[in-house]
């Protein structure tokens, strides 16, 4: 037997378009939340894999712009003003370092690189210290160069892809005409280590004339060191800049707290849209059956039941426009990433919309809320509609 | 026992600054079995004193009791839930439109009331609706919907759900203003059936004079009286 919530399902298939818009403004609405909520977790996630893939948690460079400090050493950039190598001694007769590892970062114009030409960058390592820092870095094939070697290179997961080289051939540093043998391929990381050439810090010096020279220094501290008091301590170094990877983490996330209320603004104003077109729809849908409900209410549907059903139909318009808003967001995840790409400053490598179970139920559970809030008012009218009035309208 | 006893009713409308007395101390008594036919010329009150005795409004003054329970006392007003409560109880109503649901099957209209009120006795529901198809010759329109059924039909589909919570009192307003003299004979049938086979009480607003000679008794109104 039929019951109120089929005759509500059954009233919304009257004014198929006109439900079907209705449910589009609600999939339009849940898409941005989920994208919105989706990239809130998504990208704090990539943040910190980028900042914990680091290795290290201080970073020392030459003094200079704290946020060019901070977005290019994440981004594996250059144009940074340099360090004098021998500053590693003083640094570590501080008892809260563990490990500290020099980094030298070069770019240097490949003219075979797509159409025009492209920048190919160079991070000189320390095989002694750095591989003991980056522990998590797997090798799909060969190894970190030793030491002592000089002419050796080890290539990220698409630095090598690119390059379409393998281990055992042969490198070639344009412009300076330096041949280097490759001796080893990461597995991907899903971090800007992918697309890093990695060459021993000596080889680099001398190629670039940067001898005794360096862009960063990584420091690991100990365990139970005071990080704030050893930064204190590294900021009386004479022309160093101390950059945290809590505070790169937070400058980041200021900047994108900008682009993030933006977006939140535009899924409110979504939100509201949609809540408007629910009542509108509903409210039209109940004005237009006014004779029909005080009839329902003659044969016997109480104030409650009439109030249940058009506050059934908001709930079905909502529960199906939120599935379908949801599954938009997550077959389109990957154009909201780069969308999104292009209007924040900074992108962690991975994937920058998150959308996992619990944000499904949460935008599904926000949205039904609001239409269940949506549905109040045109189901009160519809409850208050008064049988006589319906019936009269037949004359006497 | 009387299953309508109306006293002194007295019902006005406030039509911009003029109030119209659309009826005036009516008394009046229903008796089990009765077929009663309202009639009277256009605006003398007939469908106003039919929504009083079916409990659709409140009356301004005068008592309305049905089966010896009083139900408007003097002045009393009964709330929109207590109304629809003493109304599914004891009154199935037909109306001149039908005012079938158009997105519900023909099955579906005539369950509709026993979905509202009887709850808990489904089966009854469903068993009693497939009868009343059947006795009013309705079984293989039954998955139909109102807008592929003849005029003569939905107004069968109506009585159909009126009945089927099975009241004792159908109260039914103009039954065949819709419909052509075929048709409208066939429904007098129907209504005469149930009064005298099963034993309902039936009250009828009517212009139809063919209609107001089944009736057992008629009182006509004018002005919102009974003469």
């Amino acid at each position: 037997m039929i019951n109120i919530y089929q005759v509500a399902y059954k009233n919304l298939l009257r004014k198929k378009t006109r439900s079907m818009l209705t449910v589009l403004g609600i999939a339009l609405s849940a898409w941005v939340l989920v994208s919105l909520f989706g990239f809130n977790n998504g990208y704090e996630q990539s943040l910190n894999h980028d900042i914990d893939n680091l290795g290290y948690q201080l970073l020392v460079t030459a003094k200079g712009c704290p946020y060019e400090a901070a977005t290019l050493m994440l981004k594996g950039g250059t144009g940074l003003r340099y360090l004098k190598e021998e500053l590693i001694t003083e640094i570590n007769k501080n008892q809260e370092v563990e490990k500290i590892t020099p980094m030298l970062m070069q770019v240097v114009l490949d003219p075979n690189k797509g159409e025009s030409g492209g920048l190919t960058a160079y991070l000189g390592i320390d095989a002694a210290t750095y591989p003991g820092m980056k522990t998590f870095l797997k090798f799909q094939a060969g190894n970190w160069f030793t030491p002592s070697a000089s002419n050796e290179v080890v290539m990220g997961y698409e630095a090598a892809e690119l390059e379409q080289r393998e281990v055992g051939d042969i490198y070639l540093i344009p412009e300076k005409n330096l041949e280097l043998k490759v001796v080893g391929v990461l597995k991907r990381t899903g971090t800007q280590d992918d697309g890093t050439i990695f060459v021993p810090i000596k080889t680099l010096q001398q190629v670039f004339g940067k001898t005794g020279q360096v862009t960063g220094l990584g420091i690991k501290v100990s365990k139970n060191a005071d990080l704030v008091r050893f930064e204190d301590k590294m900021y009386n170094l004479p022309d160093v800049q101390v950059v945290s990877m809590v505070q790169v983490k937070q400058t980041i996330l200021n900047l994108v707290g900008t682009a993030k209320v933006m977006v939140l603004s535009i899924a409110i104003i979504a939100i509201v849209i949609a809540l408007l077109g629910v009542i509108n729809t509903v409210l039209m849908s109940v004005f237009e059956r006014y004779q029909e409900i005080g009839i329902l209410k003659s044969i016997g549907a109480m104030p409650l039941d009439i109030f249940k059903m058009v506050w059934t139909e908001t709930l079905i318009l909502c529960a199906i426009g939120s599935l379908v808003g949801i599954g938009l967001a997550m077959i389109l995840a990957q154009i909201s990433d780069l969308l999104i790409r292009r209007i924040i400053p900074y992108a962690p490598a991975g994937m920058l919309v998150q959308v996992d179970f619990s944000l499904i139920l949460f935008t599904l559970l926000v949205m039904i809320a609001i239409g269940l809030l949506g549905g109040i008012y045109p189901a009160w009218r519809a409850a208050s509609i008064r049988p006589l009035e319906a019936i009269r309208s037949e004359g006497e | 026992m009387a299953i309508i006893k109306a006293k002194e009713l007295i019902k006005e409308y406030v039509r911009g600054a003029e109030t119209v007395r659309a009826i005036d101390n009516v008394t009046l008594v229903v008796e089990p079995g009765d077929f009663l036919v309202i009639h009277g010329a256009s605006g003398s009150g007939k469908s106003t004193l039919l929504n009083l005795l079916g409990c659709l409004d409140n009356p301004d003054f005068g008592e309305i009791s049905i089966n010896d329970q009083a139900i408007f006392k003097k002045g009393t007003k009964l709330s929109e839930s207590v109304l629809t409560k003493i109304r599914r109880e004891n009154f199935g109503y037909i109306f001149q439109k039908f005012y079938l649901i158009p997105t519900l099957t023909v099955f579906e209209n005539v369950v509709l009331p026993g979905v509202f009120y009887c709850k808990d006795c489904r089966e009854k529901v469903i068993e009693r609706s497939k009868q009343l198809l059947s006795d009013l010759g309705l079984s293989k329109r039954q998955d139909h919907f109102p807008g592929e059924i003849s005029g003569g039909e939905m107004q069968r589909v109506g009585i159909a759900r009126a009945l089927v919570n099975n009241p004792a009192l159908l109260l039914a307003d103009e039954p065949t203003g819709n419909l052509d003299s075929k048709r409208s004979n066939e429904i007098g049938e129907i209504l005469t059936k149930l009064n005298r086979e099963a034993g309902k009480t039936i009250i009828m607003v009517t212009h139809n004079q063919d209609l107001a000679k089944l009736a057992s008794r008629k009182i006509e109104l004018s002005d919102g009286k009974i003469i």
